[in-house]
């Protein structure tokens, strides 16, 4: 029985090593997606939340962390996707952020977003590449859904910048 | 009615708005008039199917028989199908598809800020959730609704047009019957007259910032409460249902 030779600590270790499949410099831990490992007499249950509802990554996550765990030997698994509290940027750690930005993503700014301005200016985050503060939006919506598209005026590179949600 | 099947046919409603606007919005994939377009629309219908996949898991649960989402979204025939007339409606030119979509993001804006307060814990966490993407899709359509009414008089033409003839689906959007009575009750569902009222004057509030005219009170079609749809549905089940129905339980 593995819950024998695995602790709760140990399995989360092992999950905490796995990278988001669409940016993968960060881990699922990194990112908050990695919620809970509980260990019953049944097996080993993981509890992940999606970044955005619609996020195309939840299955690779998912395969993933059933084909880690069977590596080590750990093979009755169950993942819960839960849904409150609900995801948001601000779980991403200080650390995570710093890796982002080195791989060319503006990390998302500090408060979640506020419901309040509908109808708000963008966000003017620094360029990951040069640091300058001189940059604009060129589409809210990017490669990805939890990603914006924003271009350098200085350095003229465009970047990715990552939502506040 | 028992609570049991109201609440089914209440995740329907939900679930299915979200899946058939999602659907219509991927349409304009590899169309959009400019490539960022592209890649919002199809954010924004990702988000929306997203939405509905996690209501219809949901719905599937309420309803006991084992249904998963795949079996809700793919293998209801037309009339089963419970989402607002409005999501139904073809994408017709880019400034009916942003009026469309305006409109359908201040409607669950509003909803999903209202839901959040329900009884239903899990109808309560999804509208937590979905709240923050809708607000963002809600930022983008304004911007656009205001660009385009206050545009060339092209655009201004246009999405004057688009709202007029939207119009008269937007009455289904507040329609309450029975199932919204008992669940009300509950303290499961809202109050869409509550909706309506925040609705009305957020629609008003913008159309006069870009330039429009709101239109005069007109007829109004209802039906999609009892699953009674316009002749656009069906065309669009039939491409979307296409593979299950063709090879069933097919996997990829």
């Amino acid at each position: 029985m593995y819950t024998e030779t695995h602790s709760r600590e140990m399995i989360l270790k092992i999950l905490s090593e796995i990278p988001d499949p669409e940016i993968p410099v960060i881990t699922i831990k990194d990112l908050g997606i990695l919620r809970n490992v509980e260990l019953n007499s049944e097996g080993c249950r993981v509890t992940i939340t999606p970044t955005y509802s619609g996020c195309p990554a939840m299955k690779a996550i998912e395969d993933q962390i059933r084909s880690t765990l069977q590596l080590h030997g750990i093979g009755n698994v169950e993942i819960k996707t839960l849904y409150a509290p609900v995801w948001t940027t601000d779980w991403i750690s200080d650390e995570a952020k710093e890796k982002l930005r080195k791989y060319g993503i503006a990390p998302p700014e500090k408060k979640s977003l506020d419901k309040g301005s509908l109808l708000g200016k963008a966000k003017h985050p620094a360029c990951p590449q040069c640091g300058s503060m001189n940059t604009e939006m060129i589409s809210q919506f990017g490669s990805t859904a939890c990603k914006a598209l924003y271009r350098c005026k200085d350095c003229k590179e465009p970047f990715d910048y990552f939502k506040c949600i | 009615m028992d609570k049991q099947k109201a609440l089914f046919q209440y995740c329907l409603r939900l679930a299915d708005s979200s899946l058939i606007m999602g659907q219509r919005l991927s349409e304009w994939c590899g169309h959009g008039p400019v490539l960022e377009e592209d890649i919002a629309l199809t954010n924004i219908a990702l988000d929306l199917v997203g939405q509905a996949t996690a209501i219809l898991n949901y719905a599937g649960k309420v309803e006991g028989k084992g249904h998963t989402e795949d079996d809700l979204a793919f293998l209801r025939p037309e009339r089963e199908f419970r989402n607002v007339l409005l999501a139904e409606q073809p994408n017709g030119d880019y400034a009916f598809t942003i009026a469309r979509q305006f409109l359908f993001d201040v409607y669950q804006y509003y909803y999903y800020q209202s839901l959040q307060k329900s009884k239903d814990e899990t109808l309560s966490a999804l509208s937590e959730k979905s709240l923050k993407e809708v607000t963002y899709h809600l930022r983008h359509t304004s911007q656009w609704m205001l660009r385009l009414g206050d545009g060339t008089p092209e655009s201004h033409e246009r999405v004057q047009r688009a709202i007029n003839e939207l119009w008269m689906f937007t009455g289904d959007l507040f329609d309450m019957d029975e199932v919204d009575a008992l669940l009300l009750k509950e303290g499961v569902s809202i109050d869409l007259k509550e909706v309506k009222g925040k609705w009305e004057n957020h629609v008003a509030e913008l159309l006069e910032k870009a330039t429009l005219q709101l239109p005069v009170q007109t007829f109004m079609q209802a039906g999609s409460r009892a699953g009674k749809h316009t002749e656009h549905l069906g065309f669009l089940l039939a491409e979307m249902q296409y593979l299950q129905r063709t090879y069933p339980d097919v996997k990829w």
